[in-house]
């Protein structure tokens, strides 16, 4: 098991590796003179000269990589162009609303998947599982910004229940931050649900199939026992690459859906800062967004040991 | 029975759509570029089938219009993803744990690890929004779908005794994933492309509502929703039937890949994000 | 005394009859074996005493186990009642155990869910149970993963489980077919122990009739859903009254008339000293790997129109060196020269097409979207000439005449065939090029003994009319007795015996050799005296 994470962990340590190299080139190799596209075509060949100076393009390219990297490792993003404010600062504030808004829909994501998922698969081919698979084929479709308009018609325009957009603040007290974060997550979740619960279904059925599934029965067991104690934990596996897939997804939605709900977080921030072509927070930005994205593909993998056996010993 | 109805009603969606989309090329019931104010945010009726927008203009029309460029950018982001990633994923499981396949496969955990949000916006803050880095965002990312798909689907049929048969008569393994791995495959990638496509529109209404897609005076559904935002309390319809065309066409293409899924092998299985 | 007793079984699926009307009994203690071909329904019987058909069979006729009629009770009756008072073993013991737990576990829960005890006690039980079926705790604790487990010791966890409870019957489907032939017999007298020693009754599926003679008490006979014999074994062996019966068992120990062998004294292969290996995963990330020697210092030679046996359990290097031989590997020590010519990658084509294969799984042997023309012609590849017009049209007609289907048969696509049928073609596919020498890898271990028999004349008769020499690999010693004339003995990747079959067989000198022998199950030979006019 030792052996098998250090080895996960190695490989989790050269993604980040490439993945910053392919982020550092291209935002700052491709655009050739990052300074001159960050201050538009109009600026005074001297005010260009000042950024270069200020963003140390003057150095060569590896060094200005490996100073990069090494500042990101310390915690230092470097500074707005734009804000006069380090990048770090501005992360550390919006970051504690887009990352708990992906938690908070990746676990209700979960709570809806795996009751449907296990429902339907159990009733294979009987109504509950027409019933369940006919929701979640209209749950696929939608496109959750959309959804999330909806939301905020019935529920913040017409009913009142919640305010149509903005965040609470974590200081105003955990509950009022999760209210307001209540009808992002619900729209968020409820299409990735539809695409979990599709999965644990087929996985289940899967392993229905399964000689043991029969062997389980053959011992006295009944259908229901069987599947929650030999059925459900064998197919998980599947299910848990796709909760790895969906935390991307769910990271990369919430920045749609906070324009949505006008949230101040990361999406506000990178949308914010490709307008005022701030290119050293986009870069930040990005490079964290995929750092977390990295680092849940990590976990993933433990987990898939922690689940299979046969991963602990092998390799 | 469930099959058919399956493909019969995903393909009148489909059908639909895709009718919409090449009729507007001729004609569509108003110019969408020419501004009605006056008309502004009718509700639908007899004159505007689906009412008009704060701009006079007519939504009936603008879905139509609107049809082609989710039309076309999915279409050419699964045609990138297929091109490139059928391929790579068929050289990668012809050399099956050797340099290559690592390479290979490790490079599309990379890309996999930048949702298509993400490039979008590298792509954006580099070289500017636009329809064409949509497609190139979507289509990046689409690439290591199918890579993935082809090899998983591949690597059991290596196993296969005729391939040895044809290892045995001498041929390439290039020439053996075209002779024998490609058309035992070709049911697997023509599910998933159906689906590919479906995502494709997603993410294009997705990109085109934060204004990282197709730019104005190019309509399109997401646009016409980021547009509708402000305005959904008092003309919720200005929302409303975009919506209903993106689920329409997505849920029309879904129902479709299910449909042949089960039609040409329920054992497949389609891999969804 | 009876104890379960099946009358007038009759099951369909939809509107597809499966069982006819099956009837039969089985007494404590007492071992039956249900046989017959695949389609013959006998598994089908074996899940309907388990009640664990699928949903959309609908059953009639009884089946009173100690008096009860199983198809009577509910669900929740029959839920207490397997695994408690009937238990099954299943024939894929690579499947048959839940991957993610352990042994320990999965023979604890098939205490537990029957006698509410705390979880040490039911471990204790298993652990008893465990030894009891040959996996003693010093060896095998109850900690091990299926995964770390041969097959045969599966197979005995799998047993353990299906009589934790000491069962009063136990039925078996096709328990040993996955096994290796010395695991077989160890598997076997396991299961003859525990009725004695339970004094279960035994229900015992199995196609093999060697097998079925060597154990059973009684023996059933079924074709199609139907019962057509039954009998005490040593009646019934010495007094086969339904046809069929007589055929299954002269299929079973069919013996091909061989045309003696040429004595050609230039070998058209030669093996020199070939070694194989795989590198295996890295234990630890920077060590150097350690390598799998598959084939071991191989040497042999098929001189022209000659027919070699090579037999050996799985995992043996067969296949990598059938693998070899073919040219489709590199070996790492060694030679191998065919016709003059080193064998590998980049061999000329007029060398490949000499050489041919016929694999073993009619089903994954040809491409399911080619038609037969498309496949046979496929060995001409590298011939450009050879690849369309009516010469190849000749051809694929002559070859398919040859193997005993017709030129129609060039237009249909594969699925369209029965496994005999397909293995026909298979050989049709080897033969189209005329080589002079051909792998059977094996070719006719998927099939039923009825094709087996056919497909074995088919190859004695080519060999009669063409200049072929074959190399038959099988892990079936009776088929490789009666199809070559000189045989090779593979064990752990070398040769451990080779000599004349007759002389091998008659008179084995390495242990191994020996002990596969001994293990094999016989048939009895079927006196004359039973043939009675049907």
């Amino acid at each position: 098991m030792l052996r098998y994470t250090l080895k996960r962990a190695f490989s989790l340590g050269i993604s980040l590796i490439v993945a910053s190299l392919a982020i550092f080139f291209v935002v700052e190799v491709v655009p050739g003179d990052p300074a001159s596209f960050m201050l538009g075509l109009n600026a005074q060949p001297d005010t260009i000269s000042a950024l270069r100076a200020e963003l140390g393009l003057d150095v060569p390219k590896l060094q200005r990589y490996l100073a990069w990297v090494g500042g990101m490792l310390q915690g230092d993003f470097g500074l707005s162009y734009t804000y006069r404010t380090p990048v770090t600062e501005m992360i550390g504030d919006r970051i504690w609303v887009s990352l708990p808004l992906a938690l908070y829909a990746l676990t209700l994501s979960t709570l809806i998947a795996f009751p449907a998922g296990i429902y339907a698969a159990s009733r294979r081919g009987k109504t509950g599982d027409m019933t369940v698979m006919g929701a979640t084929q209209l749950g696929i479709a939608l496109p959750n910004f959309w959804f999330a308009m909806m939301l905020v018609l019935i529920f913040a325009i017409n009913l009142r229940w919640f305010s149509a957009g903005g965040f609470a603040g974590w200081d105003k007290g955990p509950l009022a931050a999760m209210k307001s974060l209540t009808l992002p997550a619900i729209a968020l979740a409820l299409p990735q649900s539809a695409i979990l619960a599709r999965v644990m279904r087929s996985s289940l059925l899967d392993v229905l199939g399964e000689d043991f599934m029969r062997t389980a029965r053959a011992k006295g067991l009944t259908r229901h026992q069987t599947l929650m104690r030999h059925g459900v934990r064998n197919a998980l596996i599947p299910v848990l690459t796709i909760i790895g897939m969906q935390f991307s997804f769910l990271l990369a939605g919430a920045i749609i859906i906070e324009q949505v709900f006008y949230l101040p977080g990361l999406g506000r921030l990178i949308f914010q800062s490709i307008s005022a072509r701030d290119l050293i927070v986009v870069e930040s930005v990005v490079m964290l967004l995929v750092f977390l994205v990295i680092l849940v593909t990590f976990f993933v993998d433990l987990a898939y040991a922690a689940v299979d056996p046969r991963l602990r010993t092998r390799t | 029975m469930i099959l058919q109805r399956n493909i019969l009603l995903g393909g009148a969606l489909c059908c639909l759509v895709l009718a919409a989309a090449l009729i507007s090329f001729v004609w569509t019931p108003y110019d969408i570029t020419t501004m009605d104010i006056p008309n502004k945010l009718q509700t639908p009726s007899a004159q505007h089938w689906f009412g008009t927008d704060h701009f006079g203009r007519d939504i009936f029309s603008m879905i139509m219009v609107g049809a082609r460029t989710s039309l076309a950018v999915a279409l050419v982001a699964v045609g990138i993803g297929m091109g490139i990633g059928v391929p790579l994923g068929l050289w990668a499981a012809a050399r099956k744990d050797s340099w290559a396949d690592d390479l290979i496969m490790r490079g599309n955990d990379l890309i996999f690890a930048f949702p298509s949000l993400v490039i979008a916006i590298l792509i954006t803050a580099i070289l500017g929004p636009g329809a064409v880095n949509a497609i190139l965002a979507i289509g990046i990312f689409n690439i290591p779908v199918f890579a993935r798909l082809t090899r998983a689907g591949a690597l059991p049929l290596w196993q296969r005794d005729f391939i040895l048969a044809a290892r045995v008569a001498g041929k390439h393994p290039n020439r053996i994933s075209v002779d024998h791995i490609l058309p035992n495959i070709a049911n697997l990638l023509i599910v998933q492309g159906t689906i590919q496509f479906s995502l494709g529109i997603l993410a294009e209404a997705g990109l085109s509502y934060v204004g990282l897609g197709a730019q104005p005076p190019v309509p399109s559904w997401g646009r016409m929703l980021a547009d509708a935002q402000t305005m959904v309390s008092f003309a919720p319809h200005l929302a409303l039937i975009p919506g209903f065309a993106i689920i329409a066409a997505v849920l029309g293409l879904n129902l479709l890949g299910d449909g042949l899924r089960d039609h040409l092998d329920p054992k497949i299985r389609v891999v969804r994000t | 005394m009876t104890l379960l007793s099946i009358q007038n079984l009759s099951l369909s699926i939809g509107i597809t009859p499966v069982l006819h009307d099956v009837s039969f009994d089985i007494a404590a203690g007492e071992i039956v074996a249900l046989t017959g071909e695949s389609g013959s329904g006998k598994s089908m019987t074996a899940l309907a005493v388990m009640q664990l058909q699928p949903e959309a069979a609908t059953t009639t006729g009884q089946i009173k186990l100690s008096g009860a009629d199983l198809n009577d009770l509910p669900e929740s009756t029959l839920c207490t009642m397997r695994g408690n008072e009937f238990g099954m073993v299943f024939q894929e013991p690579a499947t048959a155990l839940n991957p993610l737990q352990t042994i320990g576990q999965q023979v604890a829960e098939a205490i537990q869910i029957h006698d509410i005890m705390p979880k040490a006690t039911a471990m204790e039980q298993a652990a008893a149970m465990l030894t009891r079926v040959g996996m003693p705790q010093d060896l095998f604790p109850l900690t091990r993963y299926p995964h770390e487990l041969s097959g045969g010791q599966r197979q005995r966890v799998v047993i353990a489980m299906a009589i934790a409870r000491r069962p009063c019957l136990l039925i078996a489907d096709e328990p040993t077919t996955a096994l290796d032939v010395t695991t077989q017999a160890r598997v076997l007298d396991l299961l003859k122990d525990l009725v004695q020693e339970f004094d279960m009754g035994l229900l015992i599926i199995t196609h093999d009739l060697a097998v079925v003679a060597d154990i059973a008490d009684r023996i059933v006979v079924m074709r199609r859903g139907n019962v057509v014999e039954q009998g005490p074994t040593k009646t019934l062996l010495a007094n086969m009254q339904h046809p069929y019966t007589r055929a299954l068992f002269e299929a079973s120990s069919h013996a091909v008339d061989l045309p003696p062998a040429q004595n050609d004294p230039t070998p058209i292969l030669t093996v020199r000293n070939v070694t194989r290996d795989y590198p295996q995963p890295r234990l630890r990330m920077f060590a150097p790997r350690a390598q799998l020697r598959a084939v071991n210092n191989v040497s042999l030679e098929i001189h022209q129109g000659e027919h070699v046996g090579l037999v050996g359990e799985s995992g043996c290097g067969k296949s990598t060196l059938t693998r070899a031989i073919l040219g489709l590997e590199p070996v790492q020590k060694g030679t191998i020269t065919a016709f003059g010519h080193p064998v590998g990658p980049t061999m000329p084509a007029a060398q490949r097409l000499k050489t041919q294969v016929v694999f073993q799984d009619p089903y994954s042997s040809f491409n399911p979207r080619h038609k037969v023309s498309r496949i046979l012609a496929e060995p001409f590849y590298l011939i450009k000439a050879h690849q369309t017009g009516a010469q190849l049209e000749r051809a694929i007609s002559d070859v398919l005449s040859d193997v005993g289907l017709t030129s129609d048969d060039a237009d249909k696509y594969i699925h369209e065939f029965s496994g005999g049928q397909r293995q026909r073609i298979a050989i049709a596919r080897a033969l189209i090029t005329r080589p002079e020498l051909i792998i059977f890898d094996e070719a006719v271990s998927a099939l039923d003994v009825s094709i087996r028999a056919q497909i074995l004349d088919l190859i004695a008769d080519l060999s009669r009319h063409h200049t072929l020499a074959y190399l038959f690999i099988s892990h079936d010693l009776s088929v490789v007795r009666t199809i070559t004339d000189r045989v090779l003995v593979m064990q752990d990747g070398e040769i451990v015996e080779q000599g004349r079959t007759a002389e091998v067989f008659a008179n084995p000198q390495h242990p191994y050799t020996q002990s596969l022998i001994e293990a094999a199950p016989v048939l009895p030979t079927i006196q004359e005296a039973s043939h009675v006019p049907a």
